[in-house]
């Protein structure tokens, strides 16, 4: 056993475990964060992807003991002071999900791409860059514009507060 | 009518707590003093077991116990049952081999479930299942459902001589041999579906609890129809009498079909809590769920057209040969016979039909319903042979369509069915206005100068959904009724809690079923729960699949809130002493008509339960249920045009364009009906273009990870442009049809027709792989040809 601290989103938390442990296995059962989900076994499904130290991570395919002295965000810790950050409203308003599974690995994900590309994104880029997320049920349409709303908005938003 | 009523595109109220990451699966619930199990599986496709030594593995840290099939079976744990009678043509009942949850003689498919491990952790459980060592002895193994029926091919159930579990028929034979003796064209081919994985993104997961003081379990489950789980859990596999087990679906994440069937692993769990004396949690892998989730789709076809020399079809003869897999999943049965069948009229007026179909076991895991069950299966059939005879007669696809559609109803096909309502040509219009089919040519001209062949396809389908009359699937030997039941509770301050038996899994049903309350009462969707998937909320319900929760589910609802409408408008008689034929509800109050004379909707259920001022002899309350039959099957039909472009140097095809015009009927909220066509899409085009299920002729499966089998990506597809047409269901209370299978069911030949239009060729199997498509450029020459 061995004891692992990080932050996770935004508060310092430790734990003890098996040194063979995943971190979506730390996530969802010793911290109880059951907003990431495990959809494979083989790092594809992008189900499990969480934020670690501003990078996109698959937290079904690395080892808690891995991100010690990180800063994790996982879905849960997206909305500040009970806001819905863009993308989550995005995608609600755009009907980017149904059975809501692959939905936080899909959010974590697209925030991610507009972090790394910016907010200039057409629906190429977006189809390309969501190649390590799997959805079974939208079909990607309302998925692919709800990140390009989301992209258009953060881009006005980011225009007015220059 | 509200602005959140019928036909308003109102976001989602379930939404909230799935992008937060606050939804509740099954896989999240835990529990105090749980234990996980993982199972013994077979590594073999066909073998006896010899013997199974557990006694490594009870030694390994945390594990409390590793159960076995003897076990199960001296406890009194019934067979899996198949749900649905087929007679073969001879009239003998089909034969069906044994199922157990836990096999401990004869292993048929890799992955089947040996022994199941208990432990503290979930990697402990899984280390001692590796360590339990089953010692094989290996038999002759079939994967291929041809194969299975030749002479000489290992036999899987003594039961099914020659691995044939049935040989059943539908339609008249000796008339369509005439119509094919006397046909001025007959077109033939060999027609194969390929073998499908459902992979909804959630696997399969179950908790189960016993309370040995109240002899009670519950079941958390990832069920599309918890109800019908209890009851066939406690009706046949005698876990628990029905009023001592209460199993929950809480929020699934997408079925497909494939979380319809009660497997072992869920039987296991509530057979092991009460052995263990511990709650018992199993979640699968994605492998496991690649080796064990029902399987969809595996037939292998002979079709023949016959068409007079007006190019009228007169007849039309299909053997088909179904792989059922190694067992008789719940529903298998019935999927390649009277869910696929009974659909080979397609939108045709053809009036002879034949079929002939032989289900078969093999080595290879079961296959039962998937996302369009059978529909999928006959329309490609159907839209194949469509596309090609017109091809053979030298007439434009659309216009050979048309020559044959049916365009008066009712119909009455050769095949059981009889069409409500449609307006075949109006959707093959929109479907060809909006892609622009008299541009194809000149785009073709311009692929070609760029190197590329193009290609276009359409696809006519139609389906059968909201099943389904009880009476009528009761005499083609269905096990259950196929009503819904709804019951709809006015609380005393005027909101409401709608029950329902149906199970959404992401269907939206939170929000759209909010949306008919809403606009029949005029009250706000924020107002209306809707709750389901328990059988302690809900008493009863047959569950979401075969797009029945519209047009079945929503009918209940709608028959309950008849009720309590009814019982509101006495009231409101009562209250404002005018005659009860004069009330009228409106935004939310009860009006007597022609005065301004009015109650507010909470005014008069309050009064419902103050019941101080009732009229003489009414019971207190507002609180009414109701159970929906329908009287018909419901029709949605389309039409589906696929445009692509094959790179000939490396066979990728890359779709084009891709427009969906269908006929829903009535539609609730469009928002959510075009994302169940966009999904429906993407699941066919995925049949089409790259999902392939591919066995070894050992019976390993080969494509058992997201490594292996490819699962459509958002790259792979484009956006959709979506058509709506509507003819409403006449039989429908709501005029509603369904939406939930189309796009999965319709897709496939269109992108097929359409690739084979750009290569140029009659036939090829699905999926238009790049491997497979440059093979065949290679075959024919093409290559050359585009230079």
């Amino acid at each position: 056993m061995t004891t692992v601290s990080m932050t996770v989103n935004g508060k310092q938390i430790s734990g003890e475990v098996e040194d063979r442990t995943l971190l979506s296995t730390f996530l969802r059962e010793n911290q109880g964060l059951t907003g990431t989900h495990v959809g494979c076994d083989t790092s594809q499904c992008g189900a499990c992807l969480v934020h670690m130290d501003g990078k996109a991570v698959k937290s079904c395919s690395m080892l808690a003991v891995q991100a010690t002295g990180s800063a994790v965000t996982t879905i849960e810790g997206v909305s500040q002071n009970g806001q819905l950050h863009i993308m989550q409203k995005a995608f609600k308003e755009n009907h980017g999900l149904q059975c809501g599974f692959c939905t936080p690995g899909m959010i974590m994900s697209a925030i991610d791409m507009i972090d790394r590309l910016g907010t200039d994104l057409d629906e190429k880029t977006i189809r390309h860059e969501l190649e390590g997320n799997i959805c079974r049920c939208t079909g990607y349409h309302n998925i692919v514009k709800a990140i390009k709303a989301a992209a258009d908005e953060m881009a006005e938003v980011l225009e007015a507060a220059e | 009518m509200t602005a959140e009523g019928i036909g308003a595109r109102v976001l989602r109220k379930e939404d909230k707590r799935f992008i937060t990451g606050n939804g509740r699966y099954t896989d999240d619930m835990t529990m105090q003093r749980m234990g996980h199990a993982a199972f013994v599986r077979s590594t073999h496709a066909h073998a006896r077991i010899k013997s199974i030594n557990t006694d490594d593995a009870m030694k390994m840290p945390g594990v409390d116990a590793v159960l076995n099939g003897h076990q199960l079976v001296a406890d009194g744990i019934g067979n899996i049952i198949c749900g649905w009678m087929i007679h073969s043509k001879d009239g003998s009942p089909m034969n069906m081999g044994a199922y157990r949850a836990l096999e401990s003689e004869t292993v048929r498919y890799v992955g089947q479930a040996i022994a199941v491990v208990v432990a503290d952790t979930q990697q402990q459980a899984r280390d001692a299942a590796e360590a339990v060592v089953v010692e094989y002895e290996d038999l002759p193994a079939v994967v291929d459902s041809l194969d299975a029926l030749k002479d000489g091919a290992p036999q899987l159930h003594p039961e099914a001589a020659g691995n044939l579990i049935y040989d059943w028929e539908i339609g008249e034979e000796a008339p369509t041999d005439e119509a094919f003796a006397n046909a001025a064209h007959v077109t033939r081919m060999d027609i194969d579906n390929n073998r499908l994985v459902p992979n909804p993104m959630e696997p399969r997961s179950a908790l189960a609890h016993f309370d040995p003081s109240e002899e009670h379990y519950t079941l958390y489950t990832t069920s599309q129809n918890p109800h019908v789980a209890r009851l066939v859990l406690s009706a046949f596999y005698n876990v628990a009498p029905e009023n001592k087990l209460r199993v929950i679906a809480p929020d699934v994440g997408g079925g497909f079909g494939s979380k319809i069937f009660i497997y072992p692993e869920e039987i296991a769990c509530l057979w092991a809590t009460k052995r263990v004396g511990r709650p018992v949690k199993w979640t699968s892998d994605r492998t496991e769920a690649f080796l064990t989730d029902a399987h969809g789709r595996d037939h292998h076809s002979t079709a023949e057209l016959a068409l007079d020399a007006n190019n009228k079809i007169t007849g039309f003869r299909v053997k088909t040969v179904a792989n059922l897999g190694a067992y008789m999943s719940l529903f298998s049965s019935s999927v390649p016979t009277y869910l696929y069948a009974t659909l080979l009229s397609g939108q045709y007026n053809i009036p002879n039909i034949y079929a002939n179909v032989k289900a078969v076991y093999t080595n290879t895991t079961p296959v039962d319903a998937y996302r369009g069950a059978g529909r999928p299966e006959a329309t490609y059939v159907v839209e194949r042979m469509m596309e090609t005879a017109a091809k053979e007669v030298g007439m434009a696809p659309a216009e050979f369509r048309r020559i044959n559609f049916v365009r008066e109803f009712p119909h009455q096909t050769p095949v059981i069915m009889a069409y409500d309502a449609g307006d075949y040509e109006a959707s093959l219009d929109a479907a060809m206005k909006a892609i622009d089919y008299d541009g194809f040519a000149q785009r073709r001209t311009q692929s070609e100068a760029a190197g590329k062949l193009r290609g276009i396809g359409m696809s006519c389908y139609i389906e059968a959904c909201g099943i389904a009359p009880s009476q009528a699937v009761g005499s083609l030997g269905a096990g259950v009724g196929l009503w819904e039941s709804a019951e709809v509770r006015v609380n005393a301050v005027g909101t409401i809690e709608v029950l329902t038996g149906s199970h959404s899994h992401g269907q939206g049903h939170e929000t759209t079923f909010a949306q008919l309350v809403s606009d029949r009462l005029g009250l706000p969707t924020e107002s209306i729960s809707i709750v389901h998937g328990d059988t302690d909320k809900v008493q009863m319900g047959m569950g979401t699949y075969g797009s029945r929760s519209g047009a079945v589910g929503m009918s209940a609802i709608a028959k309950a809130l008849d009720k309590v409408e009814a019982k509101a408008k006495k009231i409101a008689a009562h209250l404002m002493e005018a005659s009860e034929g004069d009330i009228e509800i409106e935004n939310g109050e009860l009006k007597v008509t022609g005065t301004d004379k009015k109650l507010t909707f909470t005014e008069v259920s309050l009064a419902a339960y103050t019941a101080h001022n009732l009229p003489e002899g009414m019971e207190p309350g507002l609180k009414e249920g109701a159970f929906y039959d329908p009287t018909n099957f419901t029709f949605p039909a389309g039409c589906y045009i696929c445009e692509v472009e094959v790179d000939p140097d490396t066979g990728v095809v890359s779709i084009e364009n891709f427009v969906a015009a269908d006929d829903f009927g009535t539609i609730i909220n469009p928002m959510i009906v075009e994302g169940q066509v966009h999904g429906g899409l993407v699941q066919g085009i995925g049949q089409a273009m790259l999902e392939h299920t591919q066995y070894d002729e050992d019976g390993q499966l080969l494509t058992a990870s997201y490594m292996d089998y490819t699962m459509p990506r958002a790259d792979d597809v484009p956006s959709f442009t979506l058509e709506t047409t509507v003819t409403e269901c006449p039989g429908n209370p709501l005029g509603m049809k369904g939406c939930g299978e189309a796009g999965a069911i319709g897709s496939p030949p269109a992108v097929i027709n359409a690739v084979t239009d750009a290569l140029g060729i009659r036939d090829m199997n699905m999926p238009a792989s790049p491997n497979r498509v440059w093979q065949l450029i290679q075959d024919n020459g093409m290559k050359e040809a585009a230079e």
